[in-house]
């Protein structure tokens, strides 16, 4: 593996292998000394030209537990608009040596080009890319369901998950597609026709309108944020019409079979796609997704930079 | 001793039996028994004779963008794609809404003199949507400017459309519409498809040009006006032309070389070099164009040359700019895409690259047929020769080709310009 | 050039070193208090598993058994691929103060116990810190040295020592491979 860009890349064994990393990896954090030296005098670089203070900050320490040094590069609000400075930028991040850039951009793809354009030679992962991927995010929640469901171990073969909102904007939803998919787990995704993309009926998953038809055969229900933009442009009519279809409430908890959890990517909108009861209830793995991101994020960052790189490159 | 007249030895008419063509004072003099025609003699055996190309559709970038292309490199790039006549689009800076600018740009493609540069007139002022530009006054400028178009932006009001119109049926001017629905294509990347779901760009969905054109053929016929729909880029806006054109509307199409290769699945680089307006397509969309253009539904083959920086290219996807050059390369694409596949012969192609583009811009002393009396704007091909594309050999100040690295069939070898060799043996004559 | 295997230790040889070192352990430690047999992966883990039952029954006490994973401490990441990790288990109540055994299969160059020693510096504070290996083979590039050694065997470097054990591997065995012997 040289790079982390979409979670389509992933087959069931190197999915599984990042899953496992992360387990043994997420006991560093019951130790007094939370910290591996395993990529002691490696550089790995926060290349954020997006706010997201929550994903940087879970690759911060992702990146310190291994003992990388970190630089965080905010780049948003800089003369962004003219798209060369990510070229610029990252010929810079090259001169100083970075060996790997996490990268969050609003435009899809950028990642992509960012790892293929031969601007840098480290690696590069994916943090988020406009519409189109959010590969760790993917792996933390299942991760997460895995633990809950799975006992931590193997694949998610047979898992039932349902994907709730505006999955025509969100890369959290493609990437769990993909990944859940791969794992072996049926995905629906459970949205109004207005916000599923042209096309989803070729996805690798199950597609309904209807979220009270769909909660009593889920293991894990994930809601996804929906932005009350999204209102303006005419996506839906309403909040509350919005809230009332697809919101989950203390009511559809109860469609819910008793053993399913619920995901939230953050942040939340209280009262919009979920209640404050639902979100603050035992069945809710919020603050847990939270806590396995850092996991995820050090086994990608081990895998990519802890061993020779794919070139066959000897690197002391 | 100089000569006064131009003997291309031995070359095949539209792929026929071999003639010496004899020229003298602009036009074709004679077309005699290959070995018999007197003059300087230009050795042509074994090559095909067409008339000279005309692009309807040409974005030269002067003024405003001479980083990207100017009248001077643009006619270079044309003339050694073998063109004869160019159309140059009018959302340049400032934008060709007057006749001072199309004047302008008149006047530079005059004083480069390797192609007859036509300007385009804008249908409104700033290409903004709003206002008629002065289309009359550029129609009786020196440009003589017949074809109006905000390319690059859709005549997006009905009421304007009508009136655009019908305003230029006063001076047989031709409206060329961008045919983009603007609502349904807001920050739009790539075809709207599966592939766009996928990609996380947002899509630019076959109907925002359809729906367009619907309109904009029942227009033509309300108000008998002429209509040109520029690079016609689906299988459903080919439907659409055909129905109007069954009903006597005077519409026609054109379609780029790169729609009739190319689809959307190359997207899936991020390489903005692929990045274009209207977007590729799917091979659907490209079997229907090309069965388009064989039938006739479509007119034309016209570049969409769209010169950008580099900068503007090496970039994330978003950021980028839209377009592709396509002067240098349209003919060999076409070699490629409708003779090699048998869908047209050379006598056709000559027909939508040349004798019609011509009809529909109005251009003057070029798509005439082989024969003699007419102008010698003549194009000397090699069918059998092929070549890799170098973007960086091009006369073009762009290097933004998304055949780069690509073998491709045909070769223009000899060009020549109302009797003057603009290019000879491939390269320019000085 | 002879690459066949030749057997060094069979099952017997095998259960009977198990027994000597935990006798050792107790000896040296004077009983079995405090005492935590850390293996490490893979093998080490039920070379310690062994020796602790093997205490159990000399002293009658439970010994606590755990596994250290030392592979985010190697100094030779990087002339590999990444490696996956193996389990680390401390048992409850840490190692401070405790008398810390690591145990390994094969004792060589000494960088893998260099790892380890590394890795309990993050975990805690040992009172002591021993080494046990079932074969020591020589060739050691660090200063490091085991307490308990099932068997000393002089290897040239070309050789290959294989442990084999009936948890991993179904059968009991230790073989030397390759070379010329």
């Amino acid at each position: 593996m040289r790079h982390l860009l979409s979670a389509g890349d992933l087959d069931v064994v190197s999915a599984c292998l990042i899953l496992d990393t992360a387990a043994q990896l997420a006991s560093v954090t019951d130790r007094t000394v939370k910290k591996f030296p395993t990529l002691r005098g490696r550089t790995v670089v926060n290349l954020f030209f997006e706010d997201s203070t929550r994903t940087r900050i879970s690759f911060e320490i992702a990146a310190k537990r291994l003992s990388a040094d970190v630089i965080n590069f905010a780049a948003k609000g800089s003369s962004v608009s003219k798209g060369e400075s990510l070229k610029d930028t990252a010929l810079t991040l090259e001169a100083m040596g970075a060996d790997a850039v996490v990268i969050r951009h609003g435009s899809s793809g950028a990642p992509h080009r960012l790892a293929t354009a031969g601007w840098i030679q480290g690696s590069v992962v994916n943090a988020g890319d406009g519409t189109h991927e959010h590969p760790t995010q993917a792996l933390l929640d299942a991760f997460t369901i895995r633990h809950h469901l799975r006992d931590g171990m193997g694949d998610l073969a047979g898992v039932r998950v349902a994907i709730v909102g505006d999955i025509l904007h969100s890369r959290v939803a493609r990437s769990n597609v993909l990944l859940l998919r791969t794992l072996g787990a049926h995905v629906t995704v459970v949205a109004p026709p207005t916000l599923l993309p042209y096309g989803v009926s070729q996805w690798p998953c199950a597609v309904s309108y209807d979220l009270d038809e769909v909660l009593p055969h889920v293991d894990a229900v994930m809601m996804l944020r929906v932005q009350s933009e999204r209102m303006h442009a005419a996506y839906f009519p309403s909040v509350n019409e919005y809230s009332r279809r697809y919101g989950l409430d203390i009511r559809r908890m109860g469609l819910l079979p008793p053993h399913a959890i619920v995901l939230h990517p953050g942040p939340m909108n209280r009262g919009m796609e979920i209640s404050a009861d639902v979100a603050d209830g035992e069945r809710a793995v919020m603050v847990e997704q939270v806590a396995n991101g850092v996991s995820i994020r050090m086994a990608v960052l081990y895998l990519l930079l802890g061993g020779i790189t794919d070139d066959g490159k000897k690197e002391i | 001793m100089p000569h006064d007249k131009t003997v291309l030895r031995g070359v095949r008419p539209y792929g026929e039996d071999p003639v010496d063509i004899v020229v003298a004072a602009g036009v074709i003099a004679e077309i005699a028994t290959a070995g018999s025609g007197a003059g300087r003699v230009i050795e042509a055996s074994g090559l095909i004779a067409l008339p000279g190309f005309v692009d309807i559709h040409t974005h030269l970038r002067e003024p405003g963008r001479e980083d990207a292309e100017t009248v001077e490199t643009g006619s270079r790039a044309a003339a050694l794609g073998g063109f004869t006549a160019v159309f140059a689009m009018a959302n340049t800076s400032p934008v060709a809404d007057t006749a001072g600018v199309v004047e302008q740009v008149w006047h530079l493609g005059k004083a480069t003199g390797l192609v007859d540069v036509f300007p385009v007139g804008a249908v409104t002022i700033g290409l903004g949507g709003e206002q008629l530009a002065e289309l009359g006054a550029m129609a009786t400028s020196a440009a003589q400017v017949r074809m109006f178009s905000d390319d690059g932006k859709c005549v997006h009001d009905a009421a304007i459309m009508r009136r655009a119109l019908e305003y230029v049926k006063a001076f047989d001017g031709v409206i060329a519409q961008h045919a983009q629905e603007p609502r349904l294509t807001v920050d739009a990347q790539m075809n709207e498809g599966v592939l766009s779901g996928q990609l996380g760009l947002t899509g630019w969905p076959g109907v925002a040009e359809e729906s367009i054109i619907a309109r904009d053929v029942l227009l033509a016929e309300h108000v008998d006006s002429r209509l040109h729909v520029c690079h016609v880029s689906t299988a459903g806006s080919v439907e659409v032309v055909k129905w109007a054109k069954s009903r006597g509307i005077k519409v026609t199409a054109e379609v780029t070389p790169h729609h009739l290769l190319l689809t959307e699945d190359l997207v899936a680089s991020y390489d903005p070099v692929y990045k274009v307006n209207p977007p590729l397509r799917t091979s659907t969309d490209v079997t229907a164009l090309r069965a388009a253009l064989a039938e006739g539904t479509i007119d034309a083959i016209a570049t969409d040359h769209a010169p950008h920086p580099h900068e503007d290219k090496d970039c994330e996807w978003a950021a980028a700019a839209f377009g592709m050059l396509g002067l240098q390369t349209a003919f060999s694409i076409a070699v490629l895409t409708m003779i090699d596949s048998g869908l047209l012969d050379w006598r056709a192609l000559a027909d939508r690259m040349s004798v019609r583009p011509a009809r529909i811009g109005r251009a003057l002393g070029h798509g005439h047929d082989l024969k003699v009396g007419a102008p010698a704007n003549i194009c000397v091909v090699d069918p059998r020769a092929s070549w890799v594309v170098e973007p960086a050999t091009f006369a073009s100040k762009s290097r933004n080709s998304p055949y780069a690295g690509m073998t491709l069939p045909g070769k223009i070898i000899h060009v020549l310009k109302a009797g003057k060799p603009t290019v000879e043996g491939g390269d320019l004559a000085c | 050039m002879d690459s066949a295997r030749s057997v060094v230790l069979d099952a017997g040889d095998i259960g009977r070193a198990i027994r000597r070192i935990a006798h050792e352990v107790v000896e040296r430690n004077k009983g079995a208090a405090d005492l935590i047999l850390l293996g490490i992966p893979t093998r080490g883990v039920f070379l310690a598993r062994r020796i602790a039952a093997a205490i159990e029954s000399i002293e009658g006490d439970t010994v606590s058994v755990g596994a250290l994973d030392v592979t985010l401490y190697r100094d030779d990441l990087r002339l590999r691929p990444a490696r996956a990790l193996e389990p680390t288990a401390i048992p409850t109540g840490g190692i401070d103060d405790k008398v810390v055994v690591l145990i390994d299969d094969v004792l060589f160059s000494g960088r893998t116990v260099r790892s380890a020693l590394d890795a309990l510096n993050d975990i805690g504070r040992p009172r002591a810190v021993q080494l046990a290996a079932l074969v020591d083979r020589g060739h050691r590039e660090l200063p490091i040295r085991a307490d308990y050694v099932g068997k000393n065997l002089p290897t040239a470097l070309a050789e290959q020592v294989r442990v084999r054990l009936v948890e991993y591997d179904d059968f009991d065995e230790v073989t030397i491979e390759g070379g010329a012997r």
